[in-house]
């Protein structure tokens, strides 16, 4: 696997040289491989938010270095400038940032500030309305007629029309309804296998990071105290929920079960693993 | 029927549609809720239920029928402090809710607006602050809490008016996981512990499940009022408009497809396991 986007030793102190002085990260050696789909957890006030907003250089490090492409986004203003286009950031509750008249101006804002064409311009808004899901008739509508769902998925179309090569997305879920949350979860898998982009989601539900992400990073107290695939992330149960995250319901519920004293193996994340995993203990097969 | 904290008469709403704000109504809700209960409301978003919600506290007023909080008609606008006194409510955003830099101020400063004197203020506050568990931070600064404590706070605050009934808009769709749960012990304690009339709108079907009653909305109607129960062994129903179960009952769901013979009343994690154990030991 390629890395596509590394931190080395990376620190970040707010406030410093204030009695207030506080480390957000700590020597924190980051990585993200070329076409994942990353997922990183982490409490409230943990440093995932400080993280993600060292990755496109919104940031700077106060120590510690940020690599795009094996380049230090930091060594010169060009690499700055090139990193905020190459690596695109959702905001969480971005629809509270729409401003323009109709939907198609509010996409094009980030293509027209890259200097684009105009037939350019036009051909990436449309391109991240379809990845989106929005009809045509919306792009000439106000976003501040759309419903909720529609907003946050017209703000995330801003971002994807600057067809970044990474896109970081925080809590791009959170207060949807469950339709809401398929739509925006399929809008995401559908740029991510359409431009085999690298996606890295900050999510709060940790059933959903298990079904979506093929690797996680734990993120606590400014530390990454793990990482791997959900399975391998997931087996650390105990740890996980003294950090104020636990493990999805299906994986307590089969925690329970082995308490019962069943023979059953515990590792399942997903609703579809904890099927297969009674229909194999039936000794059936699912159908 | 009197006796009922709420009563909900053939309500009908509709937004005015030139302000800009998309034409949410609600078509003909009957409810009635009794004190000391908790109820859970879903639907997806455009349903109708926080428009409902608004409604509770004479935020919105009906453009067709009638809403009673402890019989006062919130349509008379002389008794509009008793009914805001009556029925409290606490929003998405704890950092919209708190106005004060010292926590117990912030907690004060409603029963300060109604001209409450100053030793009964006292009371209120250390109570609240005793109620929803933060009694310790009282003199903390609440721009340094967590999401979590920070909600605790503003419910805190709509304790402190003494209301019978408080309306919760969706007061974990920010939180992470430790928050949300902090909340919610809050909110079952309220409830249990103080016999508080609880409203609680929501999108996560693992809170719906602890209510005592769930409705469901869909296109400003009720299409379901019963126990989460039976509400959730509807998935079929609840899949129809929009909706998801809890994984526990959508585990016991996929199974059944599988023609196994499993309940589809396993809410809790425990009931799951029990159900499944039954499962495992009958092969």
């Amino acid at each position: 696997m390629e890395p596509i986007l590394r931190t080395e030793q990376l620190n970040h102190l707010y406030s410093a040289g204030t009695p207030f002085q506080h480390a957000a990260l700590v020597d924190v050696d980051f990585c993200a491989y070329r076409g994942e789909y990353l997922g990183i957890i982490g409490r409230t006030g943990s440093g995932k938010s400080t993280l993600v907003q060292h990755l496109n250089g919104l940031l700077k490090p106060t120590s510690g270095r940020v690599l795009l492409e094996g380049e230090d986004i930091w060594s010169d203003k060009a690499l700055t400038r090139a990193a905020r286009f190459k690596v695109g950031l959702v905001f969480q509750y971005p629809e509270y940032q729409l401003f323009e008249e109709t939907v198609y101006k509010d996409i094009s804002f980030g293509p027209k500030n890259m200097g684009l064409s105009g037939e350019e311009i036009d051909r990436r808004v449309r391109e991240a309305a379809a990845f989106v899901g929005l009809p045509d008739d919306v792009l000439e509508q106000s976003p501040f007629a759309l419903s909720g769902g529609q907003k946050r998925r017209v703000a995330i179309a801003g971002v994807i029309a600057m067809d970044p090569s990474v896109l970081i997305l925080d809590e791009p879920t959170a207060g949807l309804d469950p339709l809401g949350v398929e739509q925006v979860l399929s809008n995401i898998q559908a740029y991510h296998k359409a431009k085999n982009a690298t996606i890295i989601v900050v999510s709060h539900s940790m059933e959903e990071m298990a079904r979506t992400a093929d690797r996680l990073v734990v993120i606590h107290e400014g530390k990454i105290p793990f990482q791997g695939t959900p399975k391998e992330v997931f087996a650390h149960g105990h740890a996980l929920e003294k950090m104020g995250l636990g493990v999805p319901q299906v994986t307590r519920v089969f925690s329970r079960l082995r308490t019962f004293g069943a023979d059953i193996d515990p590792a399942v994340y997903t609703v579809e693993q904890a099927k297969n995993a009674v229909l194999a203990a039936l000794g059936k097969e699912a159908e | 029927m009197t006796d009922a904290i709420i009563n909900v008469q053939d309500l009908h709403f509709s937004y005015a549609a030139d302000q800009g704000e998309a034409p949410v109504t609600l078509d003909g809700v009957t409810l009635s809720i009794d004190p000391g209960s908790f109820v859970a409301v879903l639907g997806h978003n455009g349903s109708g239920k926080s428009t409902l919600a608004k409604h509770l506290n004479a935020i919105l007023l009906p453009s067709g029928g009638k809403v009673y909080v402890q019989g006062m008609d919130t349509a008379d606008e002389s008794l509009l402090l008793d009914i805001r006194r009556a029925v409290g409510m606490v929003f998405q955003n704890p950092d919209n809710q708190i106005v004060a830099n010292v926590v117990e101020e912030d907690v004060a400063f409603a029963p300060e607006n109604l001209g409450i004197p100053s030793a009964e203020i006292r009371r209120r506050v250390d109570e609240a602050l005793e109620m929803v568990g933060m009694s310790d931070y009282a003199t903390h600064a609440p721009h340094l809490l967590s999401g979590g404590q920070k909600q605790r706070i503003a419910i805190a605050g709509v304790i402190a008016m003494r209301p019978n009934c408080i309306v919760m808009d969706e007061p974990t769709a920010m939180l992470d996981p430790v928050g949300r749960r902090e909340v919610l012990e809050t909110i079952k304690g309220l409830n249990k512990n103080y016999g508080m009339t609880i409203v609680l709108i929501t999108h996560h079907m693992d809170e719906a499940a602890q209510a005592d009653r769930l409705i469901v909305m869909q296109k400003g109607k009720i299409v379901r009022d019963d126990t989460p129960k039976e509400v959730f062994a509807q998935v079929e129903e609840l899949k129809a408009v929009g909706l998801t179960v809890p994984d526990t009952v959508e585990l016991c769901w996929q199974l059944r497809q599988e023609g196994l013979d499993v309940p589809l009343d396993a809410l809790t994690d425990d009931d799951c396991a029990a159900a499944l154990y039954q499962l495992l030991k009958k092969d």
